[in-house]
């Protein structure tokens, strides 16, 4: 996958760093504002896109390899389903919000509300690599016109 | 009457699901079909000169209560929008790798299994 | 055995789906082994947990805030099947799905699909059975695809744009319910319910899931993906298809909502007697022409669910005009039981053709033959498959089809027209079992053409999971012993009888709590 031209290339390697500190900052903060893990996902996965999109992707795959985001992917539902599971041994019912329990904030404040900061974190961490992964793979096959007018669809490996 | 807007929307996306031939235009019309279900939940919640359910230090819990509108449809919809993504991703991926195999995107085309 | 131990059902297959990716990226028997000691303690929980019914609030909010999960002996019997079921296809794809790559994958997504429909039997939300029917629905969509050939991508797209218009009408549905009730707790809503007026929003809303729904129960009229879905996935997958998933998310959610939500009245019963009906003779009419073995099998599917809606239909009408309760009972006996029947025999018989299609290379019946002498432990287990299916004696099925024919001429006294449901439901079962007798002279019978000179009997784990299906086969004849028939499915009947006193015991049970 090519890329794109250099005033998009500048701007894309100045812009991401912000893209992801919004995303993080949606994600961590997502007990108090609108957002949460879903949305700072999709915020982080748009900024490893927005790469892709401006440099290829063996550039961007060189930055997050597609191993270490199909393992960040399994790593945050893990992550989800052991801080729910451990709801029983604290808690003693499936979900419970046992750190609420344990180490309460107070209310308002950046480190309250037990373990759905965790959620967050786990959820955000999932969608963003799924999200990353599935742009990746999608764009592995596509279509190049040919001598005499026809379409074909390459994998990445062949050139025209 | 924005309710029936909201099940006009959701009849032009069966309408497009139901009748167009290009794959493409289908998993277009599934993703319009579940926008507009999207839309009319958080409509449910409506409250006539209701305040967006967020508190913050200032705000009086009894008073929020009875103004706030709905915030239960607003999660609600989170959560099926997230399932509208990965349904149409998965389409999305079929469709690229039925045009591998095809080499067309006409549904009319695509009849090995009939009977 | 508490209720406390619910969450497993669901957290035991999503930990393992997200723990094989990791784990066993490069080494399949570690896939395999995950995946298997999964199902196995599916199958231990599931009969643990038998005789125990309650309600479990999650993280501790009691409904109608929270979401909480309700075990009755209806749940108990269907997760009970989809234990089996999954395990024998688990133990079988251990050697057939090596021809294809990326097992660790397709551990996933099946352990997924699993969470899904235990999420769906066990749930006590509205919204948290949407939730768990996508993700069955999504899961299953990517693994009738799996194996990325022609037919398979064209199947799964049929497969997905019929399965997302039905999921969405659902979600309209539960939308419209919620405007009406303010609720989405199951037993907060049916109280709602029955004290709102029935508008004709609340009745779209009640078409809506009997639509939804039935598309992925694949009830005529909303069956097409249902003929090209199951013969196209993986053998394994068929099995789950056809075994387990439309029955979990279609006729189990059904009559779940249907029953002990809205509360079954004269209309809705004649619905659903209709579409049992009209499901049985298409099914099985449209299933006698057909040469494609798992093709045949797909539409025999069909017939069989409308056995059960048939007979759910019928236990639910004589309630519903306020006859006799002890035929209604034995009408929804026989439609219960014909559901854990058919999970048994029809995922047997989909697994044998995975066999045969392993060694011969083919799914047409016209070029099997004689294959009886080659494959003997194949032959066995399809016989016994078959003639269950078509209702011999004493194989389950017969004694199944045999409750819904007595049950259907016990109603006949009261109400004349059963006699006519009677009459096609025995039509019906012959026409099964010419079918079927036909599979059984093509595949296994006849001489030994030349081209299929080289094959054997399927690997040994093959054979096993068609013995441990076989077995279910023979012996469940005995549920119907009466203290068998206490413990597993006479819960079940009670509780659908139940009605509308679902919400009743749940709202005992959680202000117990």
């Amino acid at each position: 996958m090519k890329g794109m031209t250099v005033i998009v290339r500048t701007i894309a390697r100045w812009v991401k760093v912000f893209i992801f500190l919004y995303g993080c900052l949606i994600t961590i903060t997502g007990h108090l504002t609108p957002g949460g893990g879903f949305a700072g996902g999709v915020i982080i996965a748009a900024s490893f896109i927005l790469i892709t999109l401006a440099y290829g992707k063996e550039l961007a795959l060189r930055q997050l390899p597609l191993r270490a985001a199909a393992g960040l992917d399994s790593v945050g539902a893990l992550i989800f389903l052991v801080v729910a599971l451990f709801g029983i041994g604290f808690g003693g019912i499936f979900f419970a919000n046992w750190i609420q329990r344990r180490f309460p904030g107070g209310s308002f404040h950046l480190l309250s509300s037990g373990a759905i900061p965790v959620y967050n974190i786990a959820i955000c961490l999932k969608v963003g690599a799924s999200l990353f992964i599935t742009f990746v793979i999608m764009s592995v096959l596509r279509i190049v016109v040919q001598k005499d007018g026809s379409f074909r669809m390459v994998q990445d490996e062949e050139e025209e | 009457m924005v309710y029936a807007l909201c099940f006009v929307l959701f009849m032009i996306g069966l309408y497009c699901a139901l009748t167009k031939k290009n794959v493409i235009k289908i998993v277009i019309g599934l993703g319009i079909m579940e926008y507009a279900v999207n839309l009319f939940l958080p409509l449910l919640g409506y409250r006539k000169n209701g305040t967006a359910p967020i508190m913050d230090r200032a705000t009086d819990p009894l008073e929020f209560l009875a103004t706030a509108v709905d915030p239960l449809p607003q999660a609600l919809v989170l959560t099926s929008i997230v399932i509208g993504l990965g349904v149409t991703a998965m389409a999305i991926a079929i469709c690229i790798r039925l045009y591998e195999k095809y080499g067309t995107y006409d549904i009319t085309e695509m009849r090995r299994l009939r009977g | 055995m508490s209720i406390l131990a619910l969450p497993v059902m669901v957290a035991l297959p999503l930990g393992f789906a997200f723990l094989i990716p990791i784990v066993a990226r490069r080494a399949k028997a570690v896939a395999d082994s995950l995946a298997n000691i999964a199902t196995l303690g599916l199958v231990a929980f599931a009969v643990l947990l038998l005789p125990v019914r309650g309600v479990y609030v999650i993280g501790g909010w009691k409904p109608p805030i929270g979401i909480s999960w309700v075990l009755d002996g209806y749940g108990n019997l269907m997760l009970l099947v989809v234990a089996v079921v999954s395990f024998a296809s688990t133990l079988y794809s251990v050697r057939y799905m090596e021809r294809y790559t990326a097992s660790h994958r397709y551990y996933s997504l099946f352990l997924l699909m699993v969470t899904g429909m235990n999420g769906v039997i066990i749930t006590g939300d509205l919204f948290n059975l949407f939730v768990f029917l996508e993700i069955a629905s999504i899961s299953s969509y990517a693994l009738v695809a799996f194996g990325c050939e022609q037919d398979e991508l064209e199947a799964s797209f049929k497969y997905l744009v019929l399965g997302s218009i039905g999921s969405t009408l659902v979600l309209l549905g539960i939308a419209f319910v919620y405007g009406a009730t303010g609720y989405l707790n199951m037993a907060s809503i049916s109280q709602g319910l029955a004290s709102a007026p029935r508008s004709p929003l609340l009745i779209l809303a009640f078409v809506f899931f009997i639509v939804g729904f039935g598309i992925k129960a694949a009830l005529v009229p909303f069956h097409p993906w249902l003929p090209d879905a199951h013969p196209s996935a993986p053998a394994p997958i068929s099995a789950m298809l056809s075994g387990v998933l439309i029955k979990a998310l279609g006729v189990y959610a059904l009559t779940r909502v249907l029953f002990n939500v809205i509360g079954v009245s004269e209309s809705l019963a004649i619905v659903l007697i209709a579409v049992g009906v009209l499901s049985m003779t298409v099914g099985v009419f449209l299933a006698v022409g057909q040469w494609d073995f798992k093709r045949l099998l797909a539409y025999h599917s069909i017939s069989q669910m409308g056995y059960v809606i048939l007979g759910i239909g019928m236990g639910g009408y004589i309630l519903a005009v306020g006859g006799r309760v002890e035929v209604a009972a034995l009408a929804m006996l026989g439609g219960i039981f014909h559901l854990a029947n058919h999970a048994v025999f029809k995922s047997l018989l989909f697994l044998c053709s995975g066999s045969i299609e392993m060694a011969t290379g083919t799914r047409q019946l016209k070029e099997m033959g004689g294959l009886g002498e080659r494959m003997p432990v194949t032959r066995a287990t399809c016989t016994i498959a078959s003639l269950s299916i078509a209702g011999v004696p004493p194989l389950n099925g017969f004694w199944s089809k045999l409750i819904i024919i007595i049950a259907a001429f016990q109603a006949s006294v009261d109400h004349p027209w059963f006699i006519a449901l009677a009459a096609i439901t025995i039509i019906v079962s012959f026409v099964t079992l010419i079918s079927f007798l036909k599979v059984l002279r093509y595949a296994f019978l006849g001489a030994l053409s030349q081209a299929l000179q080289q094959v054997k009997e399927s690997p040994a784990l093959m054979c096993v999971a068609l013995v441990i299906l076989a077995v279910f086969c023979v012996g469940m004849g005995l549920l119907l012993v009466p203290p068998v028939r206490e413990t597993v499915l006479e819960p079940a009947v009670r509780a659908l009888m139940g009605g509308l006193g679902y919400a009743g015991a749940v709202n005992a049970a959680v202000a117990g709590l």
